[in-house]
């Protein structure tokens, strides 16, 4: 029998005709050799894409706000000249130490992977602020998104009636949507001893009844001669209202009033708004928030460094290590993901006024949670200060790029970005001894 | 010897009065200049400002046929289109609604009860030309226009503080645009500027790029301004072209745009750097860069990447640049700056996006009417405000008339239909706090209304969101945005009841009778009269209430007419 000219056209063309030996040998065969080809790649990769283990599905971050010195937290070396005599203490991990001032972080750093070594390249606050909250350094086309905007864009949580992003006590750069939109940008409140501003209704049910109703007449005069779905598909203006009513009414507004936890967690989380915060991040992301970001600020000491270091150590010590405990306690640290740090680090030189600088090329970071490695410390900076560049550096790019994969999402995944261009969700890569 | 005579006895009784009297005397010229201070103050929070005025508006010059023949031939290539295309028109706008426009575009905030009664007074014939000439005077207008300008040219950050000051350039392109100096010359003064940044404010359009952490290397000359930034913002800023991607490597997307294009122009700028005089040109300094899969740095020389005819062969690199970019035909320097003035008046573009106009074309008509009459009046600017916001297509409604069918997107995209667009944060805030006032807050207001707006409207925009540069992007609105005008501290505290500083309760209180007073708010707040409907339904509500009663209702229906879509949209 002649082949047919057009395989397609042959009604049969799979038919015992076409399918000899020699053809199921031939198939067989090259099947066998995929796993040499480009395929066989791009399939370890995908299977790369996915972390071990359950993906983590929260983010907490402890926004360490001003640049602390990695000397006087977590990367202290005692004894030498570019301590200025701060001291160290043991911790939970034989070897490593943390400054005096961290206790009780010294108590938990069996829980956590520190990085000794990130490196970044902006040394001013508002850059520096920007590449460590987005992974990304600030470019004129585009405003990336915060890594909490990220992943609330590629994990979104309908279930939720308040916001899903959370930013507790900003500083002025808080963390943005970008170019996912405002609606991706976190919310911002206050000191958790105080109410979520702009929730409570500031009138009586019969007034607010009236509003409505007066709302209604107005928005009908609006509509006439316009596209009946204008509100759906463009404005969102009364769409966006009924979801404000929701979150007003909405039980989950608990999760952000302290008052309702017990004593002993307040007092575990130490009282100062930075630790209200923190208690209020953990009860958030047990309501099922994605993100939340709790802002502890003013490390930036170029002038009186020891001093600073002291008093904001004294807030940042009892909360921290009580977040993890309550999450672990809680069974949530696994699918929770705490990072903890600023935009850069400080000067291993004192100045003048007895402070510390900004020193972007060799500072601390701190991650829990998440299926991140347990007591591990990777990299080291110079004892004498005088290097440039710290053992095993971690670039910021990277440290985002991990959290991602930790949290199941795909660090390469390209989105068009307003001015057309293609855009990864991170710039860097895995870093895989980070994880355990 | 004679001994001396014993020193006059002082009487205690009487001694110290002289100087007391002399202490009185003080305490009470004291006291008189204090209450001449405090009776200048209370006058002049009690005396009513002057009522709006034009200095110098001339109808004529509107029906002069310089200006009405180009007005005309933008309408009738307009109205062609929309003809050809088998677009509906809607109809013209009422006055009331193109005077919110303009407020909204020019000043960020909405005309004042007291102007659209100065409004009325107006030949009807002349109502929107005497308002625009009226803003166009008023000096909010340059400071709100400075802050939409510098948001392109220097971005929103607050920048490299050791040698760039922000403010000082938004209040000097304020005076420029208030004196309405040609724009080609304004554009050149920024490319070419030199000397130190709070001297000559322009300077900063070259030190926002400095890095401060950016340390030369051993040997290396100290960083300058940063050519590569600059090539983006001229680009972008005054061409209208968008070049950001082939700076790392060729164009993926066609084959006009080459790597070198974008390098050679930011060569241009390689000879600035920064002294202790401020900016200054090294004509020693060279800009060297490796281009994409080549081995070594090269020199760049300084080639524009189109027109390069235009380029002139006398003169420093940047007055080279500048003569170029600015050059009458270089079409794309027009065409860039009536889309962005375009923008600012309609709220959305005529070519999309604003800094990404076809450099081969197609344009619009629309545009190259514009571009040319821009050119031939020596740019000017505010004649291209009063071109466009004379048109046709500014003054027609954003939508159809009772019984036609609803606009179409196809209808806006081609504005046969005034689009719809979201307010920005600086003109919702400006609005709730013009709204809660009977009188304009402008330069000749008073003190507490001025304080009121400044400080009501800082911690708003905060809360609201500051879109950035990014200002003409339509994505939806917020939760916290809506949380913020239904029960934020601002609104309320503009519409409780409070018979001395807010609208609503004055209104209510003062008001002949309820429709009246109805009518006043809606004014006040949407610039427009209600519909039957509203009023009728309005009314009955304020039937008979007096007192905080009715303070109550009037605050009612102020939060209604805030929180509406209509308030927090350009229509």
């Amino acid at each position: 029998m002649n082949p047919p000219t057009n395989r397609a056209q042959a009604p049969d063309f799979c038919g015992p005709d076409h399918f000899s030996r020699r053809s199921f040998l031939q198939a067989v065969g090259l099947s066998g050799l995929t796993w040499l080809t480009p395929l066989a790649d791009l399939l370890a990769l995908e299977a790369e894409k996915a972390p071990k283990g359950k993906p983590a599905k929260s983010l907490i971050f402890l926004w360490l706000a001003g640049g602390p010195s990695q000397l006087e937290t977590f990367d202290p070396h005692p004894g030498k000249k570019i301590a200025h005599g701060t001291t160290a203490i043991d911790t939970s991990v034989k070897g490593v130490q943390f400054a005096s001032g961290l206790p009780r972080c010294a108590e938990i750093m069996n829980e956590i992977t520190l990085v000794r070594s990130m490196t970044s390249q902006e040394g001013d606050h508002e850059r520096a602020s920007y590449n460590m909250k987005t992974g990304w350094r600030p470019n004129p086309t585009v405003v990336h998104p915060s890594i909490g905007a990220v992943v609330n864009h590629e994990l979104p949580n309908p279930r939720v009636e308040i916001p899903s992003h959370v930013s507790i006590l900003p500083d002025q750069w808080a963390a943005r949507g970008g170019y996912f939109g405002a609606e991706y940008d976190a919310f911002q409140t206050g000191d958790p001893d105080k109410p979520v501003p702009d929730i409570a209704p500031t009138v009586n049910d019969g007034r607010d009844r009236r509003r409505k109703q007066n709302l209604a007449v107005i928005e009908r005069g609006f509509a006439r001669g316009r596209q009946p779905d204008l509100d759906a598909r463009k404005t969102l203006h009364l769409n966006t209202i009924k979801r404000a009513r929701k979150m007003m009414s909405s039980e989950q507004v608990a999760a952000f009033d302290v008052s309702q936890a017990t004593k002993a967690e307040r007092d575990a989380y130490g009282d100062s708004a930075f630790g209200r915060g923190c208690l209020a991040a953990r009860r958030l992301i047990e309501t099922g928030v994605r993100c939340v970001e709790v802002t502890l600020k003013s490390f930036d000491s170029h002038v009186n460094n020891h001093e600073t270091h002291a008093a904001r150590n004294a807030d940042l010590d009892p909360a921290f290590p009580a977040l993890i405990k309550d999450l672990k306690q809680r069974g949530l640290l696994d699918s929770t993901i705490v990072m903890c740090g600023g935009e850069f680090g400080r000067t291993p030189k004192l100045n003048p006024l007895e402070g510390r600088d900004h020193w972007p090329k060799g500072f601390s970071f701190a991650l829990a949670g998440g299926g991140f490695r347990k007591g591990y410390v990777r990299g080291s900076t110079d004892p004498e200060g005088l290097s440039e560049s710290p053992e095993n550096p971690v670039k910021v790019e990277n440290l985002h790029a991990t959290v991602l994969h930790q949290l199941g999402i795909d660090h390469l995944k390209e989105l068009i970005t307003p001015v057309g261009r293609p855009l990864t969700l991170s710039a860097g890569s895995v870093a895989h001894d980070l994880i355990a | 010897m004679p001994s001396e005579p014993p020193p006059p006895q002082r009487d205690p009784t009487t001694a110290g009065r002289p100087q007391r009297r002399r202490i009185w005397d003080r305490n009470l010229l004291f006291f008189l200049v204090c209450l001449a201070g405090v009776g200048v103050a209370v006058g002049r929070i009690l005396t009513p400002p002057p009522a709006p005025t034009v200095r110098s508006f001339d109808p004529t010059l509107y029906r002069k046929a310089a200006f009405a023949g180009v007005v005309r031939e933008l309408d009738e290539a307009m109205t062609a289109d929309w003809k050809q295309a088998g677009l509906n028109v809607a109809p013209k706008a009422d006055d009331l609604i193109v005077t919110r426009r303009l407020s909204l575009a020019l000043t960020g905030t909405l005309p004042s009860i007291q102007e659209i009664r100065a409004l009325e007074s107006q030949p009807e014939d002349d109502r929107i030309h005497w308002w625009i000439s009226r803003l166009l005077e008023d000096r909010r207008h340059s400071d709100y226009l400075a802050e939409r300008f510098a948001r392109a040219y220097v971005g929103v950050e607050n920048g490299p503080f050791l040698v760039y000051r922000r403010r000082r350039m938004v209040s000097w392109l304020s005076d420029q645009i208030q004196q309405n100096r040609p724009y080609d010359d304004l554009v050149r003064n920024l490319i070419t500027a030199e000397g130190n940044w709070t001297s000559n404010p322009e300077a900063n359009f070259l030190t926002v790029t400095i890095d401060p952490n950016d340390k030369p290397e051993e040997g290396e000359e100290p960083k300058g301004p940063d050519e590569v930034k600059l090539a983006a913002r001229v680009t972008r800023a005054f061409l209208g072209v968008r070049l950001d991607c082939v700076q790392c490597h060729d164009d993926k997307f066609g084959d006009r745009w080459k790597q070198k294009d974008f390098h050679q122009l930011a060569s241009f700028f390689a000879q600035s750097e920064v002294q202790f005089t401020g900016v200054q040109d090294d004509p020693k300094r060279e800009y060297r860069f490796r281009y994409l899969r080549t081995p070594e740095e090269v020199v760049i020389p300084p080639i524009v990447p189109f027109n390069q005819e235009l380029l002139p062969d006398e003169g420093g690199l940047r007055e080279r640049l500048a003569t170029w970019v600015t050059h009458a035909d270089n079409r794309p320097f027009a065409r860039a700056t009536v889309n962005r003035v375009w923008a600012l008046l309609f709220n959305k573009p005529l070519v999309h996006p604003i800094d990404e106009i076809p450099l081969d074309g197609p344009w619009p008509k629309a545009m190259e009417i514009l571009s040319d009459d821009l050119i031939g009046n020596g740019f000017d600017l505010h004649r291209l405000v009063r071109v466009i916001a004379s048109s046709r297509a500014f003054q027609l409604d954003s939508r159809a008339p009772e019984g036609a069918p609803p606009v179409t997107d196809a209808q806006e995209r081609a504005f046969a239909a005034f689009p719809v667009t979201r307010l920005r944060p600086e003109q919702v805030a400006g609005s709730v706090i013009q709204s809660s006032t009977l009188r304009t807050i402008n330069a000749d207001a008073h003190i507490i209304q001025k304080m009121k707006r400044v400080f009501g409207q800082g911690g708003f925009v905060k809360r609201y969101g500051d879109l950035g540069e990014d200002e003409f992007s339509q994505t939806g609105g917020t939760i916290p945005q809506r949380l913020l005008l239904m029960n934020g501290n601002m609104v309320s505290e503009q519409i409780k009841p409070n018979p001395v500083l807010n609208a609503s309760t004055r209104i209510g209180m003062v008001a002949p009778d309820d429709e009246t007073a109805v009518e006043t708010a809606f004014l006040a707040t949407l610039t427009r009269s209600p519909t039957a409907e509203e009023s009728g339904h309005f009314s009955a509500q304020l039937r008979g209430t007096k007192g905080d009663e009715r303070s109550e209702r009037m605050a009612d229906l102020y939060w209604a007419l805030l929180n509406s879509t209509e308030f927090s949209w350009n229509h």
